[in-house]
């Protein structure tokens, strides 16, 4: 397998999140953790990357309309890509921000909404990009060095 | 000190009776912010928490938690212990607060 680039691709998986889905989410990261695992990847990245994916997968069903999430592992890095239909967001480095949520109510009643997901992929990636349209989506974009 | 010596010392009642409570408990984790928790969790922490939904077993799985405490006697939703079961990680529970459980596993050595 390789990429447009030509580069070489080990593995890849996507998997889809519905929106509202947050009462079983997690499923999706740790699956992505196990095939890690099975790969053989070392155990301190795995748990970033699972970090990682755990909050990119309850914001999709917390604050989008639903989306995808793609793992691809090459040689050298793991890659993590997170997409959605949805609201977008409106200033970026605010959402960035500890602390900062516009999670319901409801949602905060179950431990959501601290305002710590984004600060987290951020800080457990080796790089981070993200980039959203109101009203379209967002998209984000995390490398894990191997 | 492990999940079976704690349930005795702290009197906790174990509401997943199938899984392995021979694990060795490494450090306590108090918080009831699910991102919080997976910001600072680390594998083979005893999680205190009033949280009983079914992403409280998601995140301790990806963690690799020792166990669960859940404080204050909150009941524990039966899709969330079936979770537990499957994931393998013991759910614990005690009428007492989650400040009075911090308390005792920190008087028990586990700091
Ligand atoms: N996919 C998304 N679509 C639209 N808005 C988003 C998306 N992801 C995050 N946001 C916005 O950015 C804010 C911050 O996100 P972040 O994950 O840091 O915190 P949170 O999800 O509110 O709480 P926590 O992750 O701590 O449970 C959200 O409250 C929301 O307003
Ligand atoms: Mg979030």
């Amino acid at each position: 397998m390789s990429n447009e680039h030509g580069e070489q691709v080990t593995f890849q998986e996507t998997r889809q999140v519905e929106q509202g889905d947050f009462a079983t989410a997690g499923q999706i990261a740790a699956s992505f953790k196990n095939t890690l695992k099975k790969l053989g990847v070392a155990s301190p990245v795995i748990r970033r990357i699972a970090i990682a994916s755990y909050e990119a997968e309850i914001n999709l069903a917390i604050h989008s309309w639903g989306g995808t999430m793609r793992l691809i592992i090459y040689p050298d890095r793991v890659r993590l890509l997170v997409d959605d239909v949805g609201p977008g967001i409106e200033n970026i480095d605010l959402a960035m921000q500890e602390g900062y949520s516009t999670a319901s109510e409801e949602v905060r009643m179950l431990g959501f909404g601290a305002g710590m997901g984004m600060p987290n992929m951020k800080r457990c990636a080796d790089a981070f990009k993200i980039e959203s349209v109101l009203g379209k989506g967002t998209s984000i974009s995390m490398d894990f060095n191997l | 000190m492990t999940v079976a010596q704690i349930i005795q010392a702290m009197e906790l009642e174990l509401l997943t009776p199938q899984t392995d409570v021979s694990r060795e408990i490494t450090g306590g984790c108090v918080c009831d912010l699910l991102s919080v928790v997976m910001a600072e969790g680390e594998g083979g922490m005893a999680w205190i928490t009033v949280q009983t939904h079914l992403n409280v077993i998601a995140v301790a799985s990806l963690h690799d938690f020792s166990c669960v405490i859940v404080s204050g006697g909150a009941a524990v939703e039966e899709e969330t212990l079936a979770k537990a079961q499957e994931e393998g990680i013991p759910v614990l529970r005690s009428p007492h607060s989650s400040y009075k459980l911090a308390g005792q596993l920190y008087g028990l050595g586990i700091a």
